[in-house]
């Protein structure tokens, strides 16, 4: 009992350092807890993918639309439940800052597809029955003030024009990561428009989603429909809904990797500051160590003195950057809006920031531990003059 | 103390210690033969460089000697590894240090407790040795005070307790009146003759201080490492 | 009666370990905050590279970037004729009708696919586009399946070298040159004869037509005429500034979460100063009482404090520089949000990255060092002396 006693004194023996490093460590768990949020944001999309679905996109490129006669034939593969489809809408929403996903989706079956966008009975069928409706996130209604029955204005980028749509739903995810922040409408009300004006770009799908009846269907399956449209105009590219969604991860995969490393260099910027407070605090004492030889205790006990405030310091400050995170992910979260969904800080997450403490911890004392340990008593005893 | 009367405290043959100074050696002791009967109260004296505390740390067994033989109530020291020599020095000897070296962050009474966490004392027999050897000094008053809420004086008998409560045979000083007032300095001389005569402890002090000298009851000179037992010797 | 900096400085030679941890961590602060504003640099210069100020682009209007815009050859034509538009040295107008789409490619190495553009343009495009030339091989013949690939495509995606094949809308493609455009946008970008490439990927129209300006304030008149042309519904952009917007997504992107990051770093950083500035003064004390009684004032010794933080700051920022500096031989490539497509582009350092980021080194030194420097200043002459 005597040796935590100890510990815990000679850490609260200068107040204002200590506290400034106990400041600094929760700063840098705190900021590496956020940085791997951000990242685990952007691997959400996949997280949240179903296993069931499959995603049949042009192999040329997404930006090659496919026939809408595809459907029927992709339908008729063995395995496949059911099959819908959606047109990344693109547009812009009062100014381009204002981003957030907006898909022309072909309505009925597209909900079937997706149950972790909790729908009441009551809006689906408003939506359903309404051409020019539309059904939007919790989170974004939450952002633009949105209510049911209010008409939401749309510039066409992709497809040119102004778009006027009525709000018939606001969904919430059933999970924490389902995402609460997308725009979606009927993909009838985009084609219609097409036919009238660009008859050429009409019947033309961005990507078909496909529920299959066993997610260990899904290699045979894809292999099956793209051998399907082999060396037909519109090539396919079949490929589960995850491996769809890390696609888009691995674009900006140099940006992701920028912030990991980033995230270990302050781990390794708070190493030095904490190496330095114990350095320095160890340096002090050498005649109190030399002292403690000399009644004789052995290194070991000076070891743990040593090592003992250094890690309840760093644990001090992983305890606090950890417990901050929460808030200030929420707040972040709240900040960036739509941009990022199922902002969530994962229980591995917390359990790592809590490690690097421990981990700056005992680095950071080992180098004055050892020294504590060495010290001869002669010199130690002769520092004190 | 029978067996003390026997044995002698310390017993060295052609001690010698020289340290390095970058490729130089130095010699501090030049073989020193000397015998310190248990129940002694020494002076160590001789001029700053005289190897005086050099002497003192290979007594305590702080440091070890170049050559030459060094026994301590029997035992020879220069066969103890290093961890057996901590656990020797915890059981057999007491320190007083000139700047007291208490540890700042206790208080007297868990500074006088220290030591006695290395011997099997339960915490409660832990407390009430560190109780009794306060109020030998006279601070059974100041128990929960720290080191820079007492005087110098007190601090130093906070430094006697801490010494003797162990009970070890040998006490060594290094110049435990240097940084002392007058008045002080003659608190804690009493101390140390009473620790002699009626407990019968064997007390080693270094000293520049002729007056706190005259109270041992033998002065040993050292210069230049080597021994020149005064007039008023053995 | 300043002391003198090598007071100053040998006090941190002194205690080397504290020196080198406490600057090492504003280094790390510094070449975050370096690297970050020369990636925006290095943006910026291949995006505002690769449109020439006397260019004028024009898409469909609202069409936010090229491979949303379509524009008919009808159309083409009416652009490609206005008086606005330079002649070339045959006498015809300097205009290229240009389909953009994007391909989706394997990378080199890690073999995930990322978007590459590929421009179908029209042999006038490097007259019109100085800045672009056929380094390696040759350029593509009129009317085959020939593509030129540029200099950062041929580096990053695999099977895009010279005389490799490439199979895309039911075709086969052979590379025969490589394009160099100086680190500009089009060094990510494939290029072959735009008739080929329509047909190819069945498109009728173009996506955008890009014209060469007799002068360049001839634009406005450009723009004027051809938005009031009722036949059309384009817009005319000069092609610099089409280029710099796209980069307006990813550089705010970079400088956000870069701010962010340098700045919650920096505050670990000048906390470290602040151990380290805090100890200097404790350790110090006797010290600064002696300078007191030898006659220096209260603020020569803040000075000499802050001072000793302030370039301790410097010497981190100044090797966090140097780090960073060392980042100019690599590039990075990633997605650009607005066009979708893959870009690749270099860090740069500017004389102004490199002023800013010393001076943030220094800033981080003065905002550690301050309160320690007062706390130094203020310290009492008597109680100091006493503490020797």
């Amino acid at each position: 009992m005597y040796l935590p006693r100890l510990i815990l004194r000679n850490a609260l023996r200068h107040r204002l350092r200590t506290g400034l490093t106990v400041l600094g460590l929760a700063i840098a768990v705190l900021a590496f807890g956020l940085l791997r949020t951000v990242v685990d944001a952007w691997y959400a999309g996949a997280d949240a993918a179903s296993a069931t679905h499959l995603v049949t996109r042009n192999a040329i490129s997404l930006v090659f639309p496919l026939p809408l006669t595809h459907r029927e034939r992709i339908r008729r593969v063995a395995g496949v439940r059911k099959v819908s489809y959606s047109n990344w809408f693109g547009g812009v929403y009062i100014t381009e800052r204002n981003f957030f996903p907006r898909f022309a989706v072909d309505a009925g079956t597209y909900l079937d597809l997706y149950p972790d966008y909790l729908l009441p009975a009551a809006e689906r069928k408003a939506f359903l029955l309404d051409r020019r409706g539309a059904v939007v996130g919790r989170k974004l209604a939450q952002t633009y003030g949105w209510r049911l029955g209010q008409s939401i204005p749309l510039r066409g980028t992709i497809y040119p024009g102004s778009w006027e749509f009525v709000l018939r739903g606001i969904y919430d995810g059933r999970q924490p990561n389902t995402d609460e922040g997308i725009f979606l409408f009927h993909w009838d009300y985009l084609n219609e428009t097409l036919r009238r004006n660009a008859p050429r770009r009409a019947d033309q799908v961005g990507v078909f989603v496909l529920d299959l009846m066993h997610a260990e269907d899904a290699a045979r399956v894809s292999g099956e429909i793209d051998a399907l449209f082999k060396s037909s105009l519109a090539e396919t590219l079949t490929e589960t809904e995850k491996a769809f969604q890390l696609g888009f991860v691995s674009m900006i995969d140099t940006i992701v990797l920028a912030v990991q490393v980033v995230s270990l260099m302050v781990v390794v910027i708070v190493l030095f500051v904490m190496a330095n407070t114990m350095g320095m605090a160890a340096g002090e004492r050498l005649p109190e160590y030399a002292t403690l030889k000399a009644l004789g205790f052995r290194p070991g006990f000076l070891a743990l003195l040593v090592l003992g405030e250094s890690v309840l310091i760093a644990l001090l400050g992983g305890l606090a950057g950890t417990a901050l995170t929460l808030p200030a992910a929420a707040a972040f979260s709240a900040q960036t809006g739509t941009l990022f969904h199922g902002f969530a800080v994962s229980h591995t997450t917390m359990v790592l920031q809590l490690l690097i403490a421990l981990g700056v911890g005992v680095l950071a004392g080992l180098p004055p531990c050892l020294r504590a340990a060495r010290i001869s008593i002669i010199a130690g005893l002769a520092s004190l003059n | 103390m029978q067996e003390a009367s026997e044995v002698p405290a310390v017993r060295m043959q052609q001690l010698r210690k020289s340290y390095h100074r970058g490729n130089q050696e130095v010699p501090v002791l030049n073989g020193i033969d000397l015998v310190i009967e248990a129940g002694a109260f020494v002076a160590l004296v001789g001029p700053s460089g005289s190897g005086k505390s050099t002497l003192l740390n290979l007594i305590a067994g702080l440091d070890q000697p170049s050559g030459g033989d060094l026994e301590v109530f029997g035992q020879e020291l220069s066969v103890l590894s290093e961890g057996a020599l901590a656990r020797w020095r915890a059981s057999h000897v007491g320190f007083i240090f000139q700047f007291y070296n208490l540890l700042p962050v206790l208080n007297a009474l868990e500074n006088v407790e220290l030591p006695l966490l290395l011997t099997g004392l339960s915490r409660r027999e832990r407390r009430e040795h560190a109780l009794a050897a306060l109020s030998m000094v006279g601070l059974s008053d100041r128990l929960t005070h720290y080191p820079s809420q007492l005087s110098g004086g007190q601090q130093q008998r906070v430094a006697i307790a801490r010494a003797v409560v162990t009970d070890p045979l040998l006490l060594v000083a290094d110049e435990p009146t240097g940084d002392l007032d007058r008045a002080s300095a003659e608190e804690v001389l009493a101390m140390l003759e009473e620790l002699n005569e009626a407990l019968g402890k064997t007390i080693i002090m270094v000293t520049h201080d002729n007056r706190a000298a005259q109270r041992a009851r033998r002065r040993i000179h050292l210069d230049k490492g080597e021994l020149r037992e005064g007039a008023d010797g053995v | 009666m300043a002391l003198p900096l090598t007071y100053i400085a040998r006090n941190l030679v002194a205690r080397r370990l504290t020196t080198a941890l406490t600057a090492g961590g504003m280094a790390l602060v510094v070449y975050v905050f370096a690297v970050m504003l020369m990636l925006d640099e290095g943006l910026h210069q291949a995006l505002v590279q690769t449109g020439a100020a006397d260019n004028a682009l024009v898409t469909r209007r609202s069409s936010e970037t090229e491979i949303q815009s379509a524009v008919s050859r009808q159309d083409a034509a009416v652009i490609a004729s206005q008086p606005e538009v330079a002649l070339g040295p045959d006498g015809r107008r300097l205009a290229s009708g240009e389909v953009v789409v994007l391909i989706s490619l394997p990378r080199q190495g890690s073999g995930k696919p990322a978007n590459v553009v590929i421009r179908g343009v029209s042999p006038d495009a490097f007259l019109i586009r100085r800045g672009v030339r056929v380094v390696h091989g040759r350029i593509f013949r009129a009317g085959s399946a020939e593509i030129l690939a540029g200099a950062a495509v041929a580096r990053q995606f695999a099977g895009t070298a010279l005389g490799a094949h490439l199979r895309f809308a039911q075709r086969e493609w052979t590379v025969v040159g490589e394009l160099d455009a100086h680190g500009s946008a089009f060094d990510s970008e494939i290029w072959g004869d735009a008739q080929q490439l329509m047909q190819a990927f069945r498109r009728s129209a173009y996506s955008a037509v890009v014209v060469k300006l007799v002068a360049e304030p001839r634009l406005e008149s450009l723009r004027a005429r051809l938005e009031s042309d009722p036949r059309l519904t384009v817009e005319a952009r000069r092609e610099s500034e089409y280029y710099e917007g796209q980069s307006r997504l990813l550089s705010r992107f970079i400088l956000i979460l870069g701010t962010t990051i340098s700045l919650v770093f920096s505050a670990g950083a000048i906390i470290g100063a602040m151990v380290t500035m805090y100890s200097a003064v404790a350790k110090r004390t006797a010290e600064i009482g002696t300078l007191r009684a030898l006659g220096f004032r209260r603020r020569e010794i803040l000075g000499a404090f802050v001072g000793e933080s302030a370039l301790l700051g410097f010497v981190g920022g100044a090797f966090g520089l140097l780090a960073a500096s060392a980042m100019q031989s690599l590039s990075f490539s990633t997605m650009n949000f607005q066009s979708f497509a893959e870009i690749s582009f270099g860090f740069v350092l500017s004389p102004r990255i490199a002023l800013l980021s010393l001076a943030f080194g220094v800033l981080m030194g003065l905002l550690g060092g301050t309160l320690p420097a007062l706390h130094a200043a203020r310290l009492d002459i008597v109680a100091s002396l006493r503490k020797v």
